[in-house]
């Protein structure tokens, strides 16, 4: 759980929570690019640390860290992965080389780099801002409502599904026994009334929607209006030249490998 | 059924404290005797609920501690306490899952290992008990919320535990449905199951004469029989819950000279009958 801890909104004020939300988005969407353009270990070093003083001003250091650590393990799992199969499809008969333990490395510090950058998005962006800013980036109302209804009522179904878990519990359920498919099946009695209820709930809230007019008016107004201050401008100008700067270094400069760099 | 003065749950100076920080029972001591039928009320938020869901292991103690049938619930899983103490939660559809209403009386009996004739045996039986024999084959989903609450109680009643827990049986159901409902639960103790229930409501208790456990803010405030307790205006306003309706009528008639601790309709007739009597 302590990944899902990593991404949850506290309200608390700074720079960077006052920022507009679609600036940030745009923010991340620069880092998932680039992020994705090399496999080299060196820019994706940089960028990794690139992103550090976001954290320090949000003052989240602590929930960021519990994210990271929460990626740990797919990290390890990832580098795994990268290590093992690439090794058996190209090096095999012969001792791994450096090479491919740096490519492995990048492709995890990949990962960690894209779950650092939607770690700080998510813990400095409310939910309600979240919504505000898809509302004011045009998409359709109903899709941005949808959105901020289903992030709204996740902790009220894991309320439910913990009731739901206790009623079964009290007719002698034992989820922890068994073999590995009578585990999973432990879960039916969980699933359905879970899924039920979520159903039945989503009516009733569509009714109670209707009766209180929702959609009447094909215009919406916001009580709170988003609005691109100089600090916005001045993260979207720096996300844009990173982006360039990037793409330049792609084409354009030679990137070392760290093999090369270090003396081994 | 064991000696009737025997203590089927203690509690001893019971605290809990939920994950999140609230404290929602602090020095709880409590005896419930086999046999026993006993009504926990309260305001909401006054830890009713947390309490009971001690009685079948679903919360473990912050400190102190529960006994159930003599033996500690750190101790011992769910699963085996609910075969001694049966839980009937306050929503059936948190529950009810199965394709028949036939199989959701089943499932207790299943994880409980029952051999399959004593499992058709006792569905038979529980059915029967609750008038639900003509919907063995429906789903439970398309039974009316009294029906879906019978099938609920009927999977627990279905394995006989000694003890039947109720949360708020009361709740979502017409009056009549309620009626019957309060009647079967009389029965039930009256055939010697222990029977604890869970409410706020004050007429469905009245009705019953229970002994009542008062709870506020975590804490007992009192504990006694229901005619007593809940004739008591500054004790229910305490647990903020009003008196019974016969016994604001015989609060406002106290200077007629009419007695005040009444809770039960067809006393209240009787009293209130011989005083016109008199005075004729």
């Amino acid at each position: 759980m302590s990944v899902f801890e990593g991404f949850r909104f506290r309200r608390v004020s700074s720079p960077i929570h006052r920022l507009d939300p679609r600036v940030k988005f745009l923010y991340v969407c620069v880092m998932f690019v680039i992020a994705v353009m090399f496999n080299k270990l060196l820019p994706l070093i940089l960028l990794f640390f690139v992103q550090m003083p976001f954290v320090w001003m949000a003052g989240v250091q602590r929930e960021w860290i519990r994210s990271m650590r929460g990626a740990l393990m797919f990290a390890l799992i990832i580098f795994l992965f990268n290590f093992v199969f690439t090794y058996f499809y190209t090096e095999y008969p012969q001792l791994p080389s450096m090479t491919l333990i740096e490519y492995s490395l990048s492709m995890t510090l990949r990962f960690i780099v894209l779950v650092e950058s939607f770690s700080v998005f998510f813990l400095t962006t409310s939910p309600d801002h979240l919504g505000l800013a898809l509302e004011q980036s045009r998409v359709p109302y109903e899709f941005c409502f949808a959105f901020t209804t289903a992030v709204r009522f996740v902790p009220v179904l894991a309320e439910e599904a913990q009731t739901i878990m206790d009623a079964q519990k009290a007719r002698g359920l034992e989820l922890e026994r068994g073999s590995f498919m009578k585990r999973v099946r432990n879960y039916i009695p969980i699933l359905i009334p879970l899924i039920v209820s979520a159903i039945r709930r989503s009516l009733e809230l569509a009714e109670a929607m209707e009766s209180r007019a929702w959609g009447a008016s094909e215009k919406r107004t916001n009580l709170y209006v988003l609005k691109t201050k100089r600090p916005d401008y001045a993260l979207a100008f720096v996300s844009v030249l990173m982006l360039i700067l990037a793409v330049y270094a792609l084409y354009f400069l030679p990137i070392p490998s760290l093999t090369t760099l270090l003396p081994f | 059924m064991g000696s009737p003065h025997k203590e089927i749950i203690k509690v001893r100076n019971l605290w809990f404290t939920y994950p999140n920080g609230v404290q929602a029972l602090r020095g709880i001591n409590l005896d419930i005797k086999e046999g026993e039928f006993l009504a926990i009320m309260g305001q909401n938020g006054a830890g009713k609920t947390t309490l009971v869901k001690h009685f079948n292991g679903l919360l473990k103690p912050t400190r102190g501690e529960v006994l159930v049938d003599g033996v500690s619930i750190r101790e011992v899983s769910v699963a085996s306490l609910a075969r001694k103490v049966g839980f009937v939660f306050q929503n059936p559809d948190h529950q009810l899952f199965c394709e028949t209403v036939e199989e959701e009386v089943a499932f207790a009996l299943r994880n409980f290992g029952f051999k399959e004739d004593a499992i058709k045996r006792r569905v038979t039986w529980a059915l029967n008990l609750l008038g639900l024999t003509q919907y063995r084959q429906t789903s439970p989903f398309m039974l009316s919320g009294g029906e879906r609450k019978r099938v609920a109680l009927a999977s627990v009643l279905a394995w006989n535990p000694k003890v039947v827990i109720l949360d708020e049986p009361a709740i979502g159901q017409d009056y009549q449905q309620k009626e019957k409902l309060r009647q079967f639960i009389v029965q039930l103790n009256a055939q010697g199951k222990t029977v604890i229930i869970v409410t706020h409501d004050v007429e469905f208790v009245a009705e019953c004469n229970p002994r009542v456990v008062l709870m506020t803010q975590g804490k007992m405030v009192a504990d006694g029989e229901a005619k007593k307790l809940l004739t008591n205006y500054d004790l229910v306003a305490e647990a903020s819950i009003v008196p019974p309706q016969i016994t604001q009528i015989f609060l406002g008639l106290k200077d007629l000279g009419l007695p005040t601790d009444l809770i039960d309709v067809y006393e209240a007739r009787r009293v209130l009958l011989n005083s016109l009597e008199a005075s004729s």
